[in-house]
């Protein structure tokens, strides 16, 4: 059993590899990319038997207090089998 | 009476924190005590002030500060500053208490992505602040060197026409004749930030290393009005507690 979090920097936010990836695409002549953003994947793993839900409830806490930060970016978390 | 007697201040110790030393070298050299707290302890001891050093605690793993600021020591240094006390971050310092939640905003990588080691200029916002009161007032800015590759300060809107309105914006990048200026910002903040403090003004944050500079021989002394401030500041709250006793 796995957590799987997804952080992304906030689109009010200045991500200046994100931009750097996105002219390294252009010019690589990948067309139609229109934005990029570089972020984090944080895969963690959890004991066998442990309720979803409370992983759930768990990381959700871990990543607002810890895992990202609320004033710059954005995070997604999933519990997969 | 224990008026005259020098100011104590705490210097946090982190797994790579770098300025430590630079910061006791800098309190002394100022004719202030300094004394290294280690991040495992759970209290500073008898201090009068505190002071979060840079450094790459915890080799910046996750975030800047985001480790750091979960250490033993960061607890007294909350309960430290909801007492009143006088914290102030330089560099890494700076980015743990953002992370502390103890300032507003967060520290992101340089716009250009690169490390920046070199002397800026700083407008001094506010001089009516215990980090900011001995700073010269004629306009000319501070010189004072940097060294980051995140020092890009964030605030959302909201919170930046906060730090505006009840004046929490303490120095700005600017150029040699003290303007604020696109080509004098070093790594994008916004609005030119190079350090801020709380509401209560008792917490302080700034990229620059006043700690670099209190010494001729180090290229300029600047830094010593921003420590000269606090080390005041204390003197008169340390006066203040004698008179009413």
């Amino acid at each position: 059993m796995k957590a799987k979090l997804v952080i992304t920097p906030k689109k009010a936010v200045l991500d200046p590899q994100g931009k750097t990836v996105a002219n390294a695409l252009e010019h690589m002549g990948y067309a139609g990319v229109t934005g990029v953003r570089v972020g984090k994947y944080i895969e963690i793993d959890l004991a066998p038997g442990t309720s979803a839900a409370d992983a759930h409830n768990a990381l959700n806490e871990a990543a607002l207090r810890f895992l990202s930060n609320p004033v710059i970016e954005d995070y997604r978390l999933e519990i997969v089998e | 009476m224990t008026t005259h007697s020098a100011m104590r201040f705490a210097i946090l110790q982190f797994p790579a924190s770098n300025c430590d030393q630079d910061c006791v070298h800098a309190l002394r050299v100022l004719g202030s005590q300094a004394k290294l707290v280690w991040h495992k302890d759970t209290s500073l001891g008898d201090v009068d002030a505190v002071i979060v050093p840079g450094g790459f605690s915890y080799g910046d793993a996750l975030r800047c500060g985001a480790i750091a600021r979960f250490s033993p020591v960061m607890q007294a240094v909350s309960r430290f500053a909801d007492n009143g006390g006088l914290v102030l971050g330089i560099c890494n310092g700076f980015q743990i208490l953002c992370e502390a939640g103890l300032l507003p905003g967060a520290l992101i990588r340089n716009r250009d992505l690169r490390f920046h080691c070199e002397q800026v200029f700083l407008k001094t916002a506010n001089f009516e602040t215990p980090f900011t009161s001995e700073i010269r007032r004629d306009g000319v800015p501070l010189r004072i060197p940097i060294a980051h590759g995140e020092g890009c300060y964030f605030a959302d809107a909201p919170t930046l026409e906060r730090l505006q309105t009840q004046r929490q914006i303490l120095w700005q990048y600017c150029d040699a004749s003290g303007a604020v200026t696109e080509a004098a910002n070093p790594n994008g903040s916004v609005l030119n930030i190079a350090g801020i403090a709380n509401e209560r003004f008792n917490v302080a944050g700034l990229m620059p290393h006043p700690d670099r500079a209190v010494e001729g021989i180090l290229g300029t002394e600047d830094g010593r009005s921003i420590l000269n401030s606090m080390i005041l500041a204390l003197e008169s709250r340390r006066a203040s507690a004698v008179a009413v006793a």
